[in-house]
Parts: structure tokens; sequence; C-alpha cells
């Protein structure tokens, strides 16, 4: 059933390869300098490690029927973190450490106020998407603090064969998939999405399990943050992450993870982030003016959410079953 | 004071006003401090500007009210004024008469909310996936127009946009306020005094009853998205006279804002209950804090967006509170 989903994506994600391939016949190869991999494709995985990262986060959140939009804000505030100490003549070490530590709160903050108080999580998270780039200003000074730090610069912009940002979110990703699918924990997950009540009475702690995935949401967040800042080597509380929080709910959903919670599918996540990174990158190389992505993005969105919709499922499922009495399914599309 | 004013008013007023109430009471607490504090924040005119600044913001949240009681989310709404203004610019750069372009705008507007509640209901996406596409979209269209801001040159356009009058006391009003105040009218009359107006709240309240008691829920499901649609589109409207031009990134995540306002103003999330007028005294609470900011001088900018979250979560937990009380 889940390839069945992830069908679409992966047309979607071959489709904007060719197109480069096309458009540009070099897309694919890859060189090696230096001992460092080079190439279009790598770059495509090194600008969508953020996302990747946080979309990884946000499967999770989403799989217990959440959502977590201050993402974009915990990154901000996580580069400014980060950033400010090192500014100020601290080492990279504590920097990071005092950066993630932050974020844990912030996560704690978050699930708090999902599991315990009882809040849509829609607007929980609001609350801290709004005062989160207040808060990440008013660390920064409203300045945007820059910083030379080659061990800092290794986080985002470094190199082990592969980016090293990119190794950090394929290292997440398949830890968390070992982590849900090996042991029972990735069910409890789906548990607690599909129905909180009834895996309360079977005795998942549903509560401890929505707390922890929004502190590891943000977790992921707060490492994006330290890429996204450490690539430019500096922290910009306005726009350090900005949007990242709908790339990822993008990327989440087209991989055919339910916003309505009870499944999700990491692998899903994977090739949904990859075509959000493909498709920036595609329209990049195409030349058409940057802004205009958006529309693009849209288009594909769109085309994807309605391939895989409920109502278009029972359309062709429909088909599928009931070959000879044609006319009934079409009374479905119709009504 | 207001836990104490709260809780009286709380016994003579039905339950289901007590957010609004809320609302107002912060409302005039804010304000309260700023007089206070300032020799002429009290003035007519201070708040006759908390209308002028906002009044592009209290036509999206009036639309936003009308999605949310159905329990939906419009994502789309600050791209959408923000497309308006695009439009409005380029029809009266290519000579359009002012009141086609606005004819213009509003229709598309109101299409393309028309068209994500088309998609809504009939294939079952969530609101919160289709307006955020919505939002690419509108974001991506304002690029394809032109990626440069055009400013609004017509005469006539620049004459309603700087017109003003004078109300008893002084106190200078410009058109968008009048605008802004005949939609919540508006607003208030169709969901109130209206079948329409009464299916989105019976939607909100339990969709599969409305259903049941065969009320048309998917025209109300539908038409509040090209209600919100119709008022993003007349807020872009009245954005693009206060800003006198077409830009796509005006208006970046306004949609917030009106989302804050709202929920500030007291309607609940998970639809049925609200008011527009809440969502206008939510829009004057937000305004406050910004004119209060703006006032001290040594605060900065970004003070407000903590400030509004803070006041955010304070309506939260107490709606939160009232929701498990009547539990």
């Amino acid at each position: 059933m889940m390839r069945g989903r992830l069908l679409w994506p992966l047309i979607a994600l071959a489709g904007l390869i060719l197109l480069n391939v096309v458009y540009t016949p070099s897309f694919v190869e890859l060189r090696i300098q230096d001992g460092h991999l080079y190439g279009s494709l790598v770059d495509i995985l090194r600008n969508g490690a953020p996302t990747m990262l946080i979309a990884v986060g946000m499967t999770l959140v989403i799989a217990t029927r959440g959502i977590d939009l201050s993402v974009g804000a915990v990154a901000a505030i996580a580069g400014a973190i980060g950033c400010t100490w090192i500014a100020d003549g601290g080492n990279v070490a504590t920097a990071v450490l005092l950066a993630l530590g932050a974020c844990v709160l912030l996560g704690l903050w978050n699930g708090f106020l999902v599991s315990v108080v009882g809040i849509q999580p829609i607007i929980a998270t609001l609350v801290l998407m709004t005062a989160g780039r207040g808060a990440a200003m008013l660390l920064t000074e409203g300045q945007i603090v820059t910083i030379s730090n080659p061990a800092y610069r290794k986080i985002g912009a470094g190199f082990l064969v592969l980016p090293i940002a990119i190794l950090i979110s394929l290292a997440v990703l398949g830890g968390v998939a070992l982590l849900t699918r090996r042991t029972a924990l990735g069910m409890l997950i789906e548990a607690v999405g599909a129905n909180p009540e009834a895996s309360k009475l079977a005795g998942v702690r549903s509560r401890t399990i929505t707390w922890t995935v929004y502190v590891f949401a943000a977790l992921c967040a707060g490492v994006a943050g330290l890429m996204i800042s450490s690539n430019v080597s500096a922290a910009d509380a306005n726009n350090a992450g900005l949007w990242i929080e709908m790339d990822a709910i993008l990327a989440v959903v087209i991989g055919g993870t339910s916003l309505a919670g009870g499944r999700y599918s990491l692998a899903g996540t994977l090739v949904g982030a990859l075509v959000i990174q493909t498709l920036t990158t595609t329209v990049y190389t195409i030349g058409v003016p940057t802004n205009v992505t958006l529309l693009f993005k849209a288009v594909v969105v769109i085309l994807v959410c309605l391939l895989q919709s409920p109502r278009m499922a029972r359309v062709v499922a429909g088909r599928r079953k009931s070959p000879v009495s044609a006319p009934r399914s079409e009374k479905v599309a119709a009504g | 004071m207001s836990a104490s004013t709260l809780a009286a008013a709380g016994r003579r007023l039905p339950q289901r006003f007590l957010p609004v109430v809320a609302t107002v009471v912060v409302f005039l607490a804010t304000f309260g401090i700023g007089s206070v504090r300032y020799q002429d924040f009290a003035s007519g005119q201070v708040v006759a500007n908390l209308f002028i600044d906002n009044a592009f913001l209290i036509v999206l949240a009036v639309g936003m009210t009308f999605v949310i009681l159905t329990g939906g989310i419009d994502l789309s709404v600050g791209a959408v004024a923000a497309l308006s203004t695009m439009i409005a610019a380029a029809t009266l750069r290519a000579g359009w008469p002012p009141l086609l372009a606005v004819l213009a705008v509003l229709a598309a507007g109101t299409v393309l909310g028309l068209l994500m509640g088309l998609v809504i209901h009939y294939f079952d996406v969530q609101p919160f996936i289709v307006t955020l596409a919505g939002m690419f979209l509108a974001r991506g269209l304002c690029f394809l127009i032109s990626v440069e801001s055009v400013s609004i040159d017509n005469t006539a356009f620049r004459d309603f946009a700087t017109g003003t009058f004078v109300l008893p006391g002084d106190v200078t009003v410009t058109y968008s306020v009048v605008v802004a105040l005949v939609v919540v009218a508006a607003g208030a009359y169709v969901l109130h005094l209206t079948r329409f107006g009464r299916t989105v709240y019976a939607v909100g309240g339990s969709e599969s009853s409305a259903r049941l008691m065969g009320l048309p829920t998917t025209a109300a499901k539908v038409g509040v998205y090209a209600v919100s649609g119709l008022c993003s589109a007349l807020g872009g409207l009245l954005f693009a006279l206060y800003m006198l031009s077409g830009y796509g990134l005006h208006a970046v995540g306004m949609e917030l804002d009106v989302i804050a306002a709202v929920v500030i103003g007291g309607t609940l999330l998970s639809g049925g209950v609200g008011y527009v007028a809440g969502s206008t005294a939510g829009v004057l609470v937000l305004g406050t804090v910004q004119a209060l900011i703006s006032f001290e001088g040594t605060l900065s900018s970004w003070w407000t967006k903590i400030v509004i979250g803070a006041l955010l979560l304070a309506f939260i937990v107490l709606q939160r509170l009232i929701v498990r009380q009547r539990q």
C-alpha cells in the first residue's frame, strides 16, 4: 500500500530529474575533486539537507495527528544562539550544545501545550512561530551576526566525501527508521495518531509519546538551524529557515503521510524532500525568476495531493475492481 | 482587575460571549496602559489611526472568521492580498478604468477562493495543504506579473487613497475605514441573519449533524473559502490604497497576524463559535500593541512579535479553560 502511495512522488522526482537532464546534460555528472564528491545531484542533497532533517521530525509529529509550525522559528533561534555565542568568543562545542539545549526546551514547551494543556497543535505551535522569530531577533539584537569559524562552518558546508550536512540528515533519518520500525515505538506513535483515547486505554503512554515527538522535532529543527547558519556563517533572525516549516510539511504530505495521523512513511518523506529540493533547483537551472518557483511548487503540490486524495484512490480502486460496471465508477466520480 | 470583572461579566452574560468580552477588556486594558503612560495616546485620532492602519487586516479577519467557523483554515489570505495589489497595479498601469480594475481584483480573489473550496470539499484534501498551495500559487502569480514593485499612479485611485473626511471631534478618517466597517457589518449580517451564515455555524458545530438536518453543507463549506477569497481581494485593494503600489512581497506573513487576530477575538479553531465583532476587536488589540511599541520608541519592533505570541497564548489557554468548564 505504501509502495502505491510512493508511486506518484517517485514519478514526479524522475520527471524533474529527466527535465533537468534534457535541459542541462551535465546534470547527472558526478566528479571527485580533493576527495569531495561534486555535481548537481550532490548540490540538491546538500541544499535539501535542512528541509529533510526537519521533515523527519515533522513526520513523527504528523504521525501523532499533530503539526509543528514553529520549526522555522526554532531553527532561527538555534542559529542565533550558535552564532552569537561564537561571536562573543565562545567555542564551537558549547555553542552547539547551548543551541540544541535551547531547542529541547522549546520542544518541551510545544509538547507541554499540546499534550498536557490540550491545545490544538496548529495553534499551540503558532505561538512559538510568532514569538520565536521575535526571540531570535532579540538574541541577535536585530542584526545579522556574521562569524568566521572554520570548525562551525563544517556543519553546513563541510565535506566528508559527501557534504557533512547530508550525512547528518541521512544518519538521523536512518536512526529514526531503525528506532521506530525495529522496535514497537513506530507502532505506538501510529496508535496515538490513529486514536489517542483508545491507545491510552490500551496502555500506551500517549502523553509521553506526544511530548517526545515535539521535543524531537524541535531538536531536528535546531540541527537544521545550525546547518543553515553555518552554511552562510551568519545568523539572520528574519530569514533563516523562513517557510521551511511549509516545505517540510509539504515534503511529508507528498511522501504519503496523512495529516490525519495514524500512519507515516519515512521513505516517503525522503522522496518528498527530494522532490521539493529538485523542483527548486530545476527552476533555478531553467532560468525562471527564482520567485516564480512558488508557482511550480503550488502546481506540483496540488497535483500530487489530488492524485493521492481519498477520492482519487476510490475512483482508481473502483475502476480496477469492477471493470465491467464502469458507469458506476463514473457516478462515484461525479457525485 | 480583569479576573474579577471577567467573573462578574461571566455571570451576567451568556458564556459564549465571554471570549469576546475578554478581548474587549484586553483592548481597553492595553489602551488604558497607553493613555496612562503617554500624554497624547487617549485621543480620538489614535483610535481612528488604529482603524486606518489596520483597515485591510480587519477585512481579512472577517473572511478568516467565516473559514475558521467551519473548522477550516485559510493560509492563502496574505498571498491573495498581495496578488490583489499586483493585479490592481498592473491593470491600472495598462490603462483600465479603476472600477473595472477593482472588479477584476475582486473576481480573481473570489474565483481563487472558490477553487480552493472546491478542491477541499470534493477531493477531501486538508484545508491546510490546499490553502498552502493556494498561497504559493498566488505569490507565484504575483511574480509572474512582475518581479518588481509596480507603483499606482492612477489619479482616481490616488484621490480615493489620500481622501479623508473629518468626524465630529476633529478626527480625520480615510475611506478605507468606512469600507472595513461596512465589511464587518455585512459579515455580521450574513453570519447571523442569512441561511448561509447559520449553516456555517452548524457545519462548525457538527458537520454530520448539519448534513443530517438537510442543511446545504456543501455550499457552506465551499462558500466560506470564496468569502475569504473575496475578503482577501478587498483587503488587498485596501492595502494597495495604503501602499499605493503592487508588489509580490507585500503582506508576507499577514496570514499569521490574521489568524492571531481571529483567535484573540475569541473564535474557536475547532469551529462553531465566534463573531466578526470579536475578530475586529482582535485586530484592534494587535494594532494597539503595535501603537504602544511605536509610542515607547526605545523598544524595537520585534517586541511586537513576542507580545502578540504571549497574547495568543493567553487567549488560547482561556479558550481551553472555557471549553473544559463546559464539558
